[in-house]
């Protein structure tokens, strides 16, 4: 291993130090000189006809450039929808209009409805607070089965209804499935709500639209986890700026968890209203407006169906699930609750049958999209929620209800499409049991009851599909996208490296991890290898960073570039050593020719390919450069168990979690400090989703937790130090590194732990409680105690 | 107004509105661009800066409330010769962060911490950051990064 770190060694970040010394740059300390800011004026009403609008005074107000409204965008498209799901009966999801800005009506609270461009950016809220708009209110629907009903408003006139498709999956299974239950000797059914989130990234988005009279080239600066999305769904199919013509950066971003994939109208405007006044213009979202313009997450309503045979065998699944979509459909969110839900029910489990029927549902609320885990999570919370109650109803123990069920041979075809080509959850069950120390639960748990607290224990399973994924897969599966990923390395005269890497780093630590793989190929110091990402201008075309894929995908290209590089320069290295190109060995930073002494210096290599003296112009080019595009085979499967031991307080319902255990299989790992950072914020996630996040709209469509006072995000104080492993590896079989992704395991996992642990500490304190919705609050706790 | 206050270490100046917050002036104005803004409700402590000493949140002041005050922010907590001081280091060396946006105002509350309790507990540093919110870390490496700072040994807390 090189001397600071190739691959498998804890090395620390080197893009910490910019961070903590307050040097690092984000969108928001980006300033033009010149540059105008720009202020929303957003829908205070959920659902209404926008009958008039007085700019007039407004325009009057100091400072202010333009008031912007629809009228401006007429020639402007809409924001497009980056993924088709074709409903269960053939027909194509009906797909609404999106409007930059509110157009006739106004359908979520929050919605921008005119834009005001001022000196300042006081001065563009005065002036927007001056706005008169005049708004007919009509009816708001929240509730999604109650949006399905005939009587119920409709969020878009033009829509049949606001149903945006019924989805059926597997759908030549349905009848199979449903006579599977029928026949069961047991079935287990539970009804559940999977909560809605916010995702809340700590950096609230900013854009920043410039444009270059001289060059006609607009840039745009913005927290996007794709730049390169960004600039392909915003030049070609919003503002029609060929992709020659438009930049688009994303320099450090405070954060993602899926909110910053996707194409934002502030984004489009920012962009549109440079060229359009000659002025940069800038835009920084406030928390409160990100609570009504950052796409949620989750948002689900779920019935499952487990059966089983009479050895507790599991013979068929079947689920029914509506989905929230919001007022309208974000960049991939028709993705989220099919085929990144579907494909995953069946687990960790061989069930032979599996049905999942899916109602995506348009409401007037802000769209849901893609948030930590995205359908997984979702996928996750109710197959492990409904084996718990089926173990309670039978009296077996739930984990050895799960083993039995394991699947143990692989490659594995799902019944739901997907085809895990490895793992070993008996493995990580095992090593659970033992890091939990699930043998020393009924000590702790006499110990609480001294106390007086009722104290319990949760485990589950979770496998996800990530490393998203083949292209031409996803380009069946309705994708108007490629999922492939890019690398350019570039070997400097004198033996550095610059990686220019298609993925976006914001907070994965890739300027630390990307390195290590290249130093580890080449034998060098990894301090040799920078990482240029973010930016259009100087890096490949890519596809970004979610859906844990980084590493599986952009690391593969980078791999396979790094491989062109060394072949290119063991050619060189051949030729200055007059040796046979079959017989140079790369090691230790330096070319030998095998089983002579003969070596040459990586550095001397890099010279003679920038400075061609002696060098076989007449067979190679100079230089030494190389790209690569890796599109994957296969998703990448983590996988792993999951242990949550809660005390809950009797008197008040309060539920704190006193230990945290998660034994993961990500395959290779790469940096394992950075991975068990991702597992542990993960966790936090997940366990926020199950104790405290939930956003709440009346039926109005107000958004009632609209601000950290009143959307609970987890703290220091709610979280326990947690106890994570990754030494049960089952290399990825499909990818050069043999890595399968670790950043959404832990939201993924952790929900139905903490769920299960309070619900079995209620039992065990002799409540008859089968499930709780989350957030399991003190309130709701208390409730189910009182029966 | 004009406005003048020590900052880390500098006097420095620039103009102000009346309401003019002070993470305002501190990013726009002075152009000291680590201490970032993550909410609009006093929540998130991203802002987190020391005025005379004391750890407040910038967001929540006025930068006239601060005009004559001796400051310090995320940009002077290393050391004269540049390098990393041991808060920061340690939050280094122990991943205390991923992203980097929380990070200004989780060094500054994790120093004004130190300062009265130079050995916390556990307990007594997730209940200090009960202001600072963190979306990416799950709080465990700050924890163990403040811990380590403060001398104490966490080769026993789990990874």
């Amino acid at each position: 291993m090189p001397a600071d770190g190739g691959i498998g060694a804890a090395t620390i970040r080197r893009e910490d130090v910019r961070f903590l010394t307050g040097t690092g740059k984000y969108t928001d300390d980006i300033n033009i000189h010149g540059q105008a800011h720009v202020h929303f004026l957003r829908s205070e009403i959920a659902h209404g006809k926008i009958k008039g609008l007085d700019k007039a005074s407004a325009e009057q107000m100091p400072g202010v450039l333009k008031i912007f409204t629809s009228d401006d965008f007429a020639e402007v498209g809409g924001l497009p929808c980056g993924w088709q799901v074709t409903d269960r009966h053939g027909e194509a999801m009906q797909e609404p209009a999106h409007p930059i800005l509110a157009s006739g009506k106004v359908r979520h609270v929050g919605e921008p409805i005119a834009a005001v461009v001022a000196e300042s950016r006081e001065q563009a809220q005065d002036a927007a607070e001056a706005i008169s708009v005049d708004i007919e209110e009509l009816p708001a629907v929240v509730d999604m089965p109650g949006a399905l009903e005939d009587s119920a408003p409709k969020v878009h006139d033009d829509l049949t209804s606001n149903l945006c498709y019924d989805w059926g999956f597997v759908e030549e299974n349905r009848e199979a499935v449903d006579e599977a239950i029928r026949n069961a000797a047991h079935v287990t059914t539970l009804e559940l709500r999977n909560n809605r989130l916010v995702a809340n990234p700590m950096e609230p988005r900013v854009a920043v639209g410039d444009y270059t009279s001289a060059s006609g080239d607009s840039t745009l600066y913005t927290t996007s986890q794709n730049p390169h999305v960004i600039r392909l769904l915003m030049g070609a199919f919003v503002l029609g700026i060929p992709e020659h013509k438009l930049r688009v950066v994303a320099p450090d971003v405070g954060g993602g968890f899926g909110a910053k994939i996707f194409h934002y109208a502030e984004e489009a405007f920012c962009t549109f209203a440079a060229k359009n006044l000659g002025r940069a213009v800038k835009w920084t979202s406030t928390r409160s407006e990100a609570f009504m313009s950052d796409a949620h997450g989750r948002d689900h309503v779920t019935k499952i169906d487990l059966a089983l045979d009479a050895e507790n065998n599991f013979t068929a699944i079947r689920t029914e699930t509506h989905a929230n979509m919001g007022a309208y459909l974000s960049t991939f969110a028709p993705s989220v609750p099919t085929w990144l839900h579907g494909t995953l029910m069946a687990g960790n489990y061989k069930t032979p049958l599996v049905y999942v029927n899916v109602k995506a549902v348009f409401t007037n609320t802000v769209p849901v999209d893609a948030y930590r885990g995205a359908g997984r999570p979702e996928a996750t919370f109710q197959l492990e929620r409904v084996i718990d109650k089926a173990a309670r109803e039978l009296g077996a123990d739930p984990i050895a209800l799960r083993r039995q069920n394991f699947i143990t041979e692989f490659p594995y075809a799902t019944p739901v499409a997907l085809e895990y080509d490895t793992g070993n959850y008996v493995a990580t069950m095992d090593r659970l049991e033992d890091m939990a120390d699930l043998a020393g639960f009924e000590s702790r748990l006499a110990e609480s009851r001294e106390r007086g607290m009722l104290r319990g224990l949760g485990v589950n399973c979770y496998i996800e599909a990530c490393g998203i994924a083949p292209s031409s897969l996803v380009g069946q599966l309705g994708a108007r996208a490629g999922l492939y990923e890019s690398a350019t390395v570039r070997v400097n005269a004198t033996g550095g490296l610059v990686v220019m890497t298609g993925s976006h780093s914001h907070g994965q630590g890739h300027e630390t991890a990307f390195p290590q793989v290249v130093a580890d190929m080449l034998g060098i110091d990894a301090g040799m290898v920078e990482v240029v990402h973010g930016d259009t201008a100087n890096t490949p075309m890519g596809m970004g960073t979610y859906g844990s894929r980084s590493l599986a995908v952009g690391g593969s290209a980078l791999v396979r570039a790094t491989e062109k590089i060394i072949s290119k320069a063991k050619r060189i290295a051949a030729h200055l050593m007059e040796a046979s190109e079959a017989d140079i060995e790369l090691g230790g930073g330096q070319f030998s020719v095998a089983g002579t002494d003969k070596s040459v210096a990586w550095g001397d290599v890099c010279l003679a390919a920038y400075v061609p003296h002696n060098y076989p112009l007449e067979d190679l080019e100079p230089g030494l450069e190389e790209t690569a595009f890796y599109d994957p085979s296969n998703f990448t499967y983590p996988a792993g168990a999951y242990a949550c031991e809660v005390e809950v307080d009797p008197e008040t319902g309060k539920v704190s979690i006193e230990r945290f255990s998660a034994a993961d299989d990500f395959g290779n790992v790469v940096n394992p400090m950075i991975v068990e950072g991702q597992v542990h914020g993960g966790l936090a996630q997940g366990i926020g989703q199950a104790l405290l996040e939930d956003c709440v709209y009346d039926e109005n469509g107000q958004l009632l937790t609209g601000s950290y006072m009143d959307y609970a995000m987890p703290r220091a104080d709610d979280v326990p130090f947690y106890a994570v492993d990754h030494s049960c590896q089952t290399p990825c079989t499909h990818n050069p590194l043999g890595v399968k992704g670790c950043g959404e395991a832990g939201a993924i996992g952790s929900p139905p732990a903490v769920v299960n642990a309070v619900i079995d500490a209620l039992q065990r304190a002799g409540h008859d409680v089968e499930h709780i919705d989350m957030p399991v609050s003190p309130s709701r706790v208390w409730h189910a105690m009182q029966g | 107004m004009k406005i003048s206050m020590t900052v880390n270490g500098r006097e420095m100046s620039g103009e102000a509105e009346g309401r003019t917050l002070m993470s305002d002036f501190l990013r726009n104005t002075l152009k000291l661009t680590g201490t970032h803004v993550g909410c609009d409700t006093s929540q998130c402590g991203s802002c987190v800066i020391h005025v005379a000493d004391r750890a407040v949140k910038s967001c929540t002041m006025f930068a006239a409330e601060a005009d004559g005050a001796c400051v310090k922010t995320i940009e002077g907590m290393a050391n004269d010769d540049g390098s990393l001081g041991t808060i920061q280091q340690a939050f280094q060396d122990h991943h205390g962060l991923q992203c980097g946006f929380c990070t200004a105002g989780m060094v500054m509350s994790a120093d004004a911490l130190l300062k009265e309790n130079p050995s916390p507990s556990e307990s007594e540093i997730r209940d200090y950051l009960e202001g600072n919110i963190c979306r990416c870390t799950g709080y465990h490496n700050i924890v163990k990064a403040i811990m380590a700072a403060s001398g104490q040994d966490v080769e026993n807390i789990a990874a």
